[in-house]
């Protein structure tokens, strides 16, 4: 069966959607097709996966030093008021 | 060129709060059952009040980076997220067991966070309206250049942590907001959706936008490399 094809704001639109799974198998399909022709759309994809990928990870954002140390010491102080 | 796995722990199945980082203070949740989660909380309901720091101790990061993504502002996210834990500690009888501890947690900084913006912003102007409506039309990526994939290791490079930051710190509260939550501390759509009291489709349209904004900012990829055809990359960023 032939795959309609798919306009490239239209796979904007659902880049999101798509990297969460939360579009229909027919729509995923037809996205698939587009990325293996238009370079631009799969750069997008890449580098929008690469973001999540890394702020994910975990060590984007820490913690301010002492953090840990100063919030023990507040809780102590007023949960024992 | 285009990836056909899923990255990182799965777009389509991802476990909330998990990552594959070593380092990740995810790992940390991961060595405590939520039966043993529920047993610690009681005996804190029950008078043990020295065990709420152990009980709180592995939502610390969370708490306070939704704070941050609030209130972009590293001492007043430190003193909100004490705040927050406070008043978690006065309220933690109400908690609902069948809840998440840590969604529930993210949520009373999310809503403190909140109202210490408003507070601080008294007097200047602040529409509900701008908050709580989505930016109609689409967003245009900017940049369509195809980056080199950068790994996870680069992390322990100063400058990459700072360009992530900086992008975040880029996107309008709105989205930010709903980018923290979701890809940052790996909250589901719905959670994202309960958290910030949102529905379901205006975090997707707000996320699908951070996301791309995200990626603008810190085109042309993180390590300053441009594709210029046939494999070959061509630096453009010092580091």
């Amino acid at each position: 069966m032939a795959t309609i094809e798919i306009s490239c704001l239209h796979v904007w639109r659902e880049i999101s959607n798509y990297l969460d799974g939360e579009i229909d198998p027919e729509l995923r399909r037809r996205m698939e097709e587009h990325f293996k022709g238009c370079e631009h759309c799969s750069a997008i994809l890449d580098g929008t996966k690469n973001v999540v990928r890394l702020v994910g990870d975990g060590r984007v954002f820490d913690l301010p030093a002492g953090f840990s140390d100063r919030l023990k010491t507040r809780l102590q102080k007023e949960l024992d008021d | 060129m285009v990836a056909s796995t899923t990255i990182r722990r799965g777009f389509e199945s991802r476990t909330p709060g998990m990552s594959t980082s070593p380092a990740s203070p995810a790992l940390k949740k991961a060595s405590r059952t939520l039966q043993d989660e529920l047993a610690l909380l009681e005996r804190v309901c029950a008078g043990e009040k020295h065990l709420f720091y152990e009980l709180i101790q592995p939502y610390e990061r969370s708490v306070y980076i939704a704070a941050h993504s609030v209130l972009q502002n590293e001492a007043d996210a430190e003193e909100v997220a004490q705040e927050a834990f406070l008043k978690a500690f006065s309220h933690l009888t109400s908690f609902r067991r069948e809840a998440k501890f840590s969604t529930w947690l993210i949520q009373i900084a999310v809503n403190e966070a909140r109202m210490k913006r408003r507070k601080d912003r008294k007097g200047l102007y602040e529409s509900i309206d701008e908050q709580n409506t989505d930016d109609e039309g689409d967003y245009f990526p900017r940049d369509f250049a195809d980056w080199r994939e950068i790994p996870s290791e680069s992390l322990q490079r100063n400058e990459l942590r700072r360009a992530l930051q900086k992008a975040l710190a880029s996107l309008d509260e709105k989205y930010r907001e709903v980018f923290v939550m979701r890809d940052i501390q790996n909250l589901s759509i719905t959670e994202t959706a309960q958290t910030l009291g949102l529905t379901e489709a205006s975090v997707k349209t707000r996320l699908l936008r951070a996301r791309l904004q995200m990626r603008d900012a810190l085109a042309p990829g993180f390590d300053g490399a441009w594709k210029i055809g046939d494999g070959n990359w061509k630096k453009v960023r010092p580091w």
